[in-house]
């Protein structure tokens, strides 16, 4: 930016600050604020700013009950600046309402902003506003209407918005462009706090978007961005329209007052490229409409000006989101190159922030510009250090681990700030266990260092991943055995040093490593370990939990005999103790310590296997262990009590037990903490961490068993699965002198070579998070292909516990089916986005259900006359008879073709069974070839394969997209994959819930989220409400409990047992509506249904 | 997403403050004391985006005079360094005739930053309700 402007703005700061300035003071002189103002700039303590404001306070409190208004506005103004300084002025909100009512104009726009500053959006006081606002929106004085618009904009409440929706979307057509253009931005604030209000205003804001005012355009954007972000698949359509309006804005075309220095409305560019790579992301077609407008858009933007940079970067952001053409790609990824060799540093900033995100997609841009990375990771700069580290841990790979974790922990030294801390530590910890290859000296030194300097503010679940991927072990025992010792071996010369500056959580885990694997050494004495432990229960600042865990350790350790007395002096002192964990501690402590036997049948050594107690349980036919609520529920629904109030115990209960099956406290806790399915995965090795955890993990191994990689995955991703991908070292030469330097670029850019157009261009990445090391579920099999083997690994990539269950489901039907056949089908199924999970298992029925389907021969050929030209058209006539006979009663969805390729052609469609849903994938075979080479003979060409899953929903979605890949290998041996993918309403999982009214009650109290809504009402011949519950009843599968007068309460569940409740209720012409359901987003999907189901009727 | 927009001078005074996500008043000092220590101890030649806590800060100095602007991780941060460059213009443009007055920085900052968002960038249209208003009070 041009440094002329910046000195004409030196003289701004005197009228801004009123800072002792000549000038100023005879500026303020007349006015009380500038007084304060003034009195505060000279002060120099606290105490004594705090004793001006509170006598400042008093006055204005004093002159503002006293009706004086020509006052007002002054007072109004120094209550916001006390409030400013965090002096609570809350006497004067009722005046600044007062103010906005009946003030002149200036004093109603002080107002107005006196009240938008004070309250906040659920204070009550904001109610009194409501009149005011109707009154002003009728004003004809233009400028009230206005400012009436901007506070609603800014704040408004919810529950009242019905009663000005109606004035603000008349202002819509306004003549004026300022007041239609406020109007839009008020609507969209009606969007942001309740999105149901104004979705039958949608082609409105379709015309807003036409305004032929850029200002309107400009503000409807805001509304669209935000719902394309919702679901960019609604407004594909619109994609032309944005492009043109870029197009025009990049052009010049808008009047000359929208510029800024010279570059035309930037922040109107940025905002539609923004919406731009929403709409193209993953979308090739939409994708392929903006490639010239981005092409343009980076050839303007070559002026040298800080905006053109911004408007840049987001540019390049676009390019990498969207579906990826070649040259534009490379015009991107120099552009990136001019910003990270800026001298000027926020332009590096930028620049290293743009290639943060494009590494993500293209590993390999990292190398052009590793020289510069180096520089920057010893850059004085601490943010821009931050911002390299931010990069590398997206290209680190199983090579350049240890460097990368190097180069972070150095980092982690010198930083103060509490929440880098944090971030970094996590960051740390992920990738030193995520790279199995490492598992050695190096990863239990780098955990080592991550407890110490995380301290206690890290995550809780790294030191609980730790302990379990410790326990848990991998492959080889006597790996596990080494890495164990080492730990050991790290721990104990820690507390011969000095324990009390460990951080707690670094204890408990010592502490619990060595009670477990403490006897590995073979010359370490018990007893030391003994007494170095209970020199941890001494110390002051040991919490209660770590001395939980230390007394742990010790029950495992002691043998009695020598060790005794420590114990025997240790349990005395806790079994007095006030803390009731620590005395049961102590007790066990005492009472095992003096039965050996007793204790070796409670605490056998090296039964440290993690759900062994539980799988041995369930294997001799108890019960799987369901979480409280899924009980609570299945209580509620087998008509029994509701036992809320004994939910809370049962935490309790488990930890009193925990010393049974030799699990650490917070394992333990979270164990019970998490959702139901977590035991039922004994057998299953490697799952640690939480869903989260578990979905940012890609193990080496893996990526390359998997044939064909899905290309259906957020782009945040591909990169990691890219660098893994790759083994080979780089040998890009680099004229850069420093041996040193030289030497770190090549440990640090290891593994990025290679890969180079195939990551470009195809975007793709190998299944994430497939199967922990063991790989169970490789190549799973089921034959619904007569002569084809298909193996199907369905997954849904967010939850660590959804993947292992489905695997173990194919696992055990499927596994035996595994055979030498020529050609293999695999098809994955995996959701989009993360935001819903389709859990989908494939049933034994299903490969008893297809074959029929498939000896069905030649029907395809029989019903088209000319089905070698006209696939297409089979799948429309002919699929409806393919349909599983045990499905083809029900009603079934359309069945909407997917995609296709030479050889293959995919529909689907779904059909709603009355405890599930099923979809089912028909795959048609439509290529000559393939099927000749299939081995017998019944099976001729044109044949149709069905596959049929049952889908489940883990998290509501309004819409659940399942995504999917069929990979299948020719006898040729050339592997293909085709994608797919299938979205299904929620509805289509809503059944019917039949309980009695007193049920419902009981239900009601329990469930924690809701939602509430105003529905219209129908109004036919019928009694409204009734009317309208019937028409819900019949679109939604809805199953009303009982009418009562004016309400009504409906019940209805999400497949599986997910209730959800409605109780409806007329007021003043409309449904209002409260939904409670267990699930979160359950009431909220719900309700959108309503709407469109009452709208479409 | 703009999380607050804050004045402060180099004695760290606040001279002004716009929160965009609610902030408890009693957490407010606190922050902005925090905030003004960071971005103070900032060289001229150091880059003028900082992270602090769950956000970043972009900030611009204007002589004695320090305008702080926190934004979410997914903002354009030098797009916002030139908002702040077009606020300050405005300011220039309305200030050159009438004195400084808190509410009237306020009222035009509402005009260009709307629940986090910017919703207005034309000079002449940030500063047309004001000068409406400026006219009828005058008259």
């Amino acid at each position: 930016m041009s440094d002329v402007v910046e000195k004409t703005l030196t003289a701004l700061p005197s009228l801004l600050s009123l800072d002792s300035h000549p000038g100023s003071a005879k500026l303020s002189s007349t006015s009380k604020l500038g007084n304060l103002i003034r009195g505060i700039t000279e002060l120099t303590s606290k105490h004594e700013e705090e004793k001006l404001i509170q006598h400042e306070l008093l006055a204005i409190k004093e002159q503002v009950s006293s009706p004086n208004t020509t006052m007002m506005k002054e007072l109004m103004v120094r209550s916001i600046y006390c409030e400013m300084l965090g002096y609570e002025a809350s006497f004067s909100y009722i005046h600044a309402i007062k103010l906005a009512q009946q003030g002149t104009v200036l004093e109603k726009r002080v107002g107005y902003l006196a009240v938008s500053l004070f309250l906040n959006e659920s204070h009550e006081l904001l109610l009194l506003l409501v009149n005011t606002v109707l009154k002003d929106l009728q004003s004809t004085n233009l400028i009230e209407v206005c400012m009436a618009l901007t506070v609603v904009s800014q704040m408004f409440p919810k529950d009242m918005i019905p009663a000005i929706l109606p004035l603000v979307e008349e202002k819509l057509n306004h003549p004026k462009e300022i007041i239609r253009r406020k109007a839009v931005l008020a609507l969209y604030k009606f969007y942001l706090i309740a999105p149901n209000q104004v979705q039958h205003i949608h082609n409105k804001f379709r015309k807003a978007l036409c305004d032929k005012d850029p200002g309107v355009m400009t503000a409807s954007l805001h509304i669209y961005l935000q719902m394309i972000q919702e679901n960019p698949e609604a407004y594909k359509d619109l994609t032309p329209s944005f492009v043109t309006i870029l197009k025009q804005v990049v052009g010049g075309k808008l009047p000359m007052d929208f510029n800024y220095h010279t570059v035309p409305a930037p922040w109107l560019q940025i905002q539609l490229l923004r919406i731009l790579s929403l709409l193209g992301k993953n979308d090739q077609s939409t994708s392929e409409v903006m490639y010239e407008v981005l092409d343009e858009s980076l050839q303007r933007a070559e002026m040298n000006h800080n905006i053109t940079y911004a408007i840049l970067y987001e540019c390049v952001k676009c390019i990498y989101t969207i579906h990826p053409k070649s040259d534009l790609l490379e015009k991107a990824a120099k552009c990136i190159g001019n910003f990270v060799l800026s001298p000027k540093i926020n332009l590096k900033y930028l620049g290293l922030k743009a290639l943060t995100y494009v590494v993500q997609q293209d590993p390999k841009l990292a190398l052009q510009h590793q020289m510069t990375i180096i520089e920057c990771l010893d850059h004085p700069d601490l943010i821009i250090k931050r911002e390299t580290l931010e990069l590398l841990f997206r290209i680190t790979n199983g090579q350049n681990v240890t460097v990368i974790v190097e180069k972070m922990l150095e980092f982690l030294c010198i930083s103060e700030d509490d929440h880098t801390t944090i971030d970094l530590v996590g960051k740390v910890a992920e990738l030193a266990e995520k790279y199995p290859l490492k598992y050695n000296e190096w990863f239990i030194e780098t955990m080592n260092t991550v407890f110490s300097l995380g301290g206690d503010m890290m995550q809780p679940d790294i030191p609980n991943s730790f302990l379990k991927l410790l326990s848990e072990g991998f492959d080889s025992v006597e790996e596990d055995r080494k890495l164990r010792l080492f730990a050991v071996n790290s721990y104990i010369p820690l507390l011969r040093g000095e324990p009390g500056k460990l951080p707690q959580r670094f204890l408990q885990v010592i502490s619990w490593v060595l009670g477990e694997y403490s006897h590995l050494r073979e010359d370490l004495e018990p007893a030391e370990v003994l007494s170095l432990l209970a020199k941890l229960l001494d110390m002051k600042n040991s919490s209660s939990e770590t001395k939980s865990w230390v007394l742990m350790a010790m029950t495992k350790l002691c043998k009695g005999g020598a060790d005794a007395s420590v114990t025997q002096e240790v349990s005395e002192t806790y079994s007095s103790s006030l803390d009731t964990v620590l005395r049961q501690r102590a007790h066990e402590l005492q009472y095992l310590s003096q039965d050996p036997e007793l204790r070796a049948r409670v605490l056998p050594r090296g039964s440290c296997g993690n759900f062994a107690f539980v799988s041995e349980a369930l294997a001799a036919g108890a019960a799987p262990y369901k979480p409280p609520h899924q009980r609570q529920e299945e209580l509620d629904q087998s008509k029994a009590l509701s036992l809320e109030p004994y939910g809370l115990s049962l935490p309790i209960s488990m930890s009193s037990c925990s010393i049974t099956d030799r699990q650490s406290p917070t394992l333990l806790s979270m164990s019970s903490g998490l959702s139901g399915d977590t035991l039922k995965l004994d057998g299953i090795k490697r799952v640690w961490g939480r869903e989260g955890y578990l979905a940012q993990r890609e193990p080496v191994e893996e990526a390359a068993q998997v044939e064909v990689p899905s290309p259906i995955q957020s782009p945040g991703r591909q990169g990691e699965g890219d660098s893994l991908h790759s083994q080979t070292p780089t040998q890009t030469p680099t004229p850069e002198p420093e041996q040193e330097k030289q030497q770190l670029a090549s440990s640090l850019f290891v593994g990025l070579a290679s890969q180079s157009s195939v990551s470009l261009m195809g975007k793709s990445e190998p299944m994430p998070q497939r199967f922990r090391r063991k790989a169970k579920g490789q190549g799973l099999g089921s034959s619904f292909i007569a002569n084809e083997q298909i193996s199907s690994s369905l997954i849904s990539p967010p939850s660590a516990v959804d993947n292992l269950l489905c695997n173990n489901l194919l696992d055990s039907n499927n596994a035996s089916e595994l055979a030498e056949q020529t050609s293999q089908l695999s098809q994955s199924l995996t959701t989009a986005n993360g935001t819903c999970h389709a859990e989908a298992e494939l049933t034994e029925s299903d490969t008893k259900g297809c074959n029929p389907a498939l000896r069905r021969d030649n029907c395809v050929v029989a019903a088209g006359p000319g089905p070698h030209n006209d696939p297409g058209r089979l799948t429309e006539v002919c699929l409806d008879s393919y349909l599983p006979a045990e499905l083809s009663g029900l009603s079934h969805s359309e069945i909407a073709p997917l995609c296709a390729n030479q050889s293959l052609n995919l529909s689907a469609c779904h059909v709603q069974k009355e405890d599930s849903l099923i979809l089912v994938v028909f795959i048609m075979n439509s290529s000559e070839s393939a099927i000749q080479q299939i081995p017998a003979g019944e099976v001729t060409s044109y044949s149709v394969a069905v596959g049929q899953y049952s889908l489940t929903v883990k998290r509501p979605a309004v819409h659940v997209e399942v995504v999917g890949t069929v990979s299948y290998q020719l006898p040729a041996g050339t592997s293909q994959s085709l994608q797919f993918s299938y979205k299904v309403p929620l509805t289509s999982f809503i059944r019917p819930f039949v309980v009695s009214t007193e049920e419902y009650g009981t239900m009601w109290l329990s469930f924690s989220h809701d939602t509430k809504q105003n529905l219209t009402l129908i109004n036919d011949n019928q009694e409204p409400l009734t009317a309208t519950l019937n028409a819900l009843k019949k679109k939604l599968q809805l199953h009303v409990v009982e009418v009562i007068g004016m309400e009504g309460i409906v019940a209805c569940r999400l497949l599986q047992d997910l209730p959800c409740l409605m109780h409806c209720r007329v007021n003043a012409g409309w449904l209002a509506v409260w939904l409670r359901s267990p699930v979160p987003d359950l009431p909220d999907c719900l309700i959108y249904h309503c709407q469109r189901a009452l709208q479409s009727l | 997403m703009i999380k607050f927009v804050l004045m402060v001078n180099r004695q760290g005074q606040t001279r002004l403050s716009r929160y965009y996500h609610s902030v408890e008043l009693s957490r407010r000092a606190a922050l902005e004391a925090d905030v003004v220590r960071y971005c103070l101890s900032r060289k001229k030649d150091q880059c003028s985006f900082v992270e602090y806590k769950d956000f970043k800060l972009v900030y611009r100095q204007y002589a004695a005079l320090y305008i702080v602007v926190g934004i979410t991780d997914s903002e354009n941060e030098l797009s916002i360094y030139e908002l702040v460059h077009n606020f300050v213009e405005v300011l220039d443009k309305y200030f050159s005739r009438i004195m400084f007055n808190l509410d009237r920085v306020h009222i035009i900052l509402d005009e260009m930053i709307q629940n986090g968002h910017i919703v207005e960038t034309n000079k002449s249209r940030i500063l047309a309700p004001l000068t409406t208003i400026d006219k009828m009070v005058d008259s």
